[in-house]
């Protein structure tokens, strides 16, 4: 079993030792709140001497992912990180090493989106990231911080993977929260990521050209072949995650459960809610409801199989999303039940949207979920439509 | 009698094309030129990092490419940033002995609209943070690869395709060519030099001494683009030469703040010798042409006093 350390960390903390630990040789990162004490972190950690890396104060995010990506082409292992508005001025930037098969690292406080302006959590940011082609997985505390960042390096950089990896920590529960937490060794982090070489990086001894431009004859290809290789990145991430398991005692699966024993119910979290939505479950089964929870821990690829494992014996899936896809719902919700689409045909799925901007969601919320959802599958099978309900919002205007 | 260039030019420049012929540049591109000249220049040893536009499109159609050695193009006004990463990477995998130094060179190259406009800030920013590359910029005076659409370096009264000449007394572009050189030499870099591939001796001397720099260096070429600038495609040479003796693009260098000019002329050319061989500046009157050319004189006089000359 590991060695190793407790220690009290905020997330942010826990992020920026994961990055050291690492050994990172280029970060490239501009603030942003609730960001900023990762980076400010890995400042001081270059600055002491404790991580030999060069940090390159960027002047926006989108120089931020392009000198990430510029420095991963030459081979560096990189590290950079933002949130909300940040992410989304670097979005052009995101798709380039995913299709130039470049394995930068990054991390996501996740940050509502203006306006008005919120610095604080919701998922808008990540839902604008879905299909940018980057492995994507979520962290519901400090210690999955550290764990899959630390894993994201180790999958980013494997030879069968070779696509940037993104870890999402929410804004403030996570990064600027201090929890317990267990801090490896470095000698064992280091074994568990070696160092790695690229199979092509830019070297004047060996030219490449590298992006090129795809006219019609030729672009589809390129997709499909970059399609394809993401898919099938499944089985590795797993078989990391079970690599790290063994080697630090804490195991990652695509989707995790709980109390999902003898379940006919089921909540859907991702990310720092899921711990809130445990003891919301844990009253509910107190009272006699046969009420579980699933987590999403890996966002992208999607983890179909698991999922449709994961609800199998179950009635009725109630979804949480903080974000709205305006227009359409919840995010989440819309691609579960595109996911489940002729596979579960007996399966009610609702929707609900909370937490936006920040806003706490309690663990009576989870619990009005679950009964309201039972409420509501009465009336789709009176026909009735049911609309996403958007919960623990102001009705009618006043303070 | 033979040229002195004659005598002596296949003896100082290479042979060897490091910017493969082949590519689908328009016929009597200066801009293509000019990137066949800069790495002839650069040699083999650099890693190099274009935007998108004319050279990106005209020199790399997937499966192929005419680049002869490391070159990576993503995005059309991040080159510079990719070049901070690149230029940061080598530095730290040397120090941390991943790789041998073999003083590998840096280099950026965009075009107008790409340095002096959606690319500026990168650009800034990496000039500000002293990262050691040379950044190129192949000025054709127009965001040539969509169309001829105007730039803020596109010259006065020139016209373009978002800078029409209406049936209105317009006259195309309204404002004045953006100073891209005195903005970069507003960054307290080492090295700014502005050349032409109608000067190639010139041109190759520049860019070695750039690329040689230690820190950020800055070069801005003047690229006859036919195509843009409605002009006989075989005057590109002769076009290039009459900016430089019409004063409307002198050759100069800035070396530690310290202006030099390469090519002094004191007595210029008038402009329309070079403004009336172009269909872009077909339409302009005489009294539009007098102010351009009272603005140019004006420029040279600062510019000459800049350098220290009478
Ligand atoms: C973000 C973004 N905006 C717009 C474009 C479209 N675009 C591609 S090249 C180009 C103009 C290039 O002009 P310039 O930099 O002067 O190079 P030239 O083609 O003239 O050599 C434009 C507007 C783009 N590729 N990306
Ligand atoms: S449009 Fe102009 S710059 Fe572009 S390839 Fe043609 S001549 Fe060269
Ligand atoms: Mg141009």
């Amino acid at each position: 079993m590991t060695k190793g350390k407790i220690v009290g960390l905020e997330g942010s903390f826990a992020v920026a030792e994961a990055v050291r630990m690492a050994n990172a040789d280029v970060i490239a990162a501009y603030p942003i709140t609730p960001q900023t004490h990762i980076v400010e972190r890995l400042s001081e950690m270059v600055a002491d001497g404790d991580l030999d890396a060069d940090f390159i104060c960027v002047e926006s995010e989108h120089s931020a992912m392009s000198a990430c990506v510029g420095a991963s082409a030459a081979g560096a292992r990189v590290f950079t990180c933002s949130a909300g508005q940040g992410l989304e001025l670097m979005h052009e930037v995101l798709y380039i090493p995913s299709s130039m098969r470049l394995p930068v690292v990054a991390v996501a406080a996740n940050r509502a989106l203006s306006a008005p302006l919120s610095v604080w959590c919701d998922h808008s940011d990540v839902m604008a990231l879905r299909d940018i082609s980057w492995i994507q997985m979520f962290a519901e505390n400090n210690q999955q911080a550290f764990d899959l960042t630390t894993c994201a390096y180790r999958i980013a950089e494997d030879k069968d993977v070779l696509f940037p990896t993104m870890v999402h920590i929410d804004g403030f529960y996570l990064s600027h929260v201090i929890e317990d937490m267990v801090l490896p060794e470095e000698e064992e982090v280091a074994g568990f990521i070696p160092d790695y070489e690229h199979p092509f990086v830019l070297d004047p001894d060996k030219p490449v050209s590298m992006g090129c431009y795809g006219p019609p004859f030729i672009y589809p290809e390129t997709k499909k072949a970059q399609d394809v290789a993401f898919d099938n990145t499944r089985p590795k991430i797993q078989e990391i995650w079970d690599e790290f398991g063994e080697i630090f005692g804490r195991h990652y699966s695509p989707v995790e459960s709980y109390k999902m024993d003898g379940a006919r119910i089921a909540l859907l979290t991702m990310g720092s809610c899921s711990e809130t939505a445990m003891l919301a479950v844990d009253e509910l089964r107190e009272a006699g409801i046969d009420v579980g929870l699933i987590r999403l821990r890996l966002w992208r690829p999607f983890p179909f199989k698991e999922l449709r494992e994961a609800v199998k014996q179950l009635d009725l899936l109630v979804v949480l999303d903080r974000a709205i896809s305006f227009g359409m719902g919840g995010p989440v919700c819309s691609e579960l039940k595109s996911a489940l689409y002729n596979k579960r045909e007996d399966l009610k799925i609702v929707g609900f949207i909370a937490g936006l901007g920040g806003r706490d969601i309690q663990i009576s919320e989870f619990k009005y979920m679950v009964t309201q959802a039972q409420e509501k599958v009465k009336a789709i099978e009176r026909g009735e439509e049911v609309e996403t309900e958007i919960i623990g919002v102001r009705e009618g205007g006043g303070r | 009698m033979e040229k002195e260039e004659d005598l002596f030019v296949p003896r100082q420049v290479t042979t060897e094309e490091n910017f493969a012929p082949g590519h689908r540049a328009c016929i009597g591109c200066g801009e293509a030129l000019a990137v066949r000249y800069v790495c002839k220049a650069l040699g083999k040893n650099v890693i190099i990092v274009t935007a998108t536009g004319c050279i990106e499109i005209f020199s790399s159609l997937l499966p192929q490419t005419s680049w002869q050695m490391a070159w990576i193009h993503t995005l059309f006004e991040n080159v510079a940033a990719v070049m901070s990463g690149i230029e940061s990477a080598y530095k730290v995998r040397v120090r941390k002995g991943k790789i041998p130094d073999k003083n590998v060179k840096f280099v950026g190259f965009g075009g107008d609209g790409a340095t002096t406009d959606i690319g500026i800030q990168a650009l800034s920013g990496a000039m500000e943070r002293g990262h050691d590359f040379l950044y190129v910029c192949y000025d054709n005076e127009a965001y040539m690869n969509t169309g001829i659409q105007r730039s803020s370096s596109t010259p006065y009264g020139a016209w373009t395709t978002t800078a029409p000449v209406g049936k209105k007394s317009s006259i195309g572009q309204v404002t004045w060519k953006k100073n891209m050189p005195e903005i970069a030499v507003a960054h307290n870099i080492p090295y700014v030099a502005t050349a032409s591939p109608s000067y190639p001796l010139d041109l190759m001397a520049k860019v070695k001494r750039g690329a040689e720099m230690d820190g950020p260096a800055y070069i801005h070429i003047l690229s006859v683009c036919p195509t843009g600038w409605r002009s006989p495609t075989d005057i590109t040479i002769e076009l290039g030469r009459l900016a430089v003796e019409t004063g409307v693009f002198p050759l100069y260098e800035v070396i530690d703040g310290e202006y030099n000019l390469s090519v002094d002329l004191p007595d210029l050319k008038p402009v329309t010798e070079y403004l009336k061989k172009q269909g872009r500046f077909k339409h302009l009157n005489d009294d539009t042409i007098a102010t351009i050319q009272t603005r140019v004189e004006e420029d040279y006089v600062k510019l000459r006093e800049k350098a220290g000359v009478k």
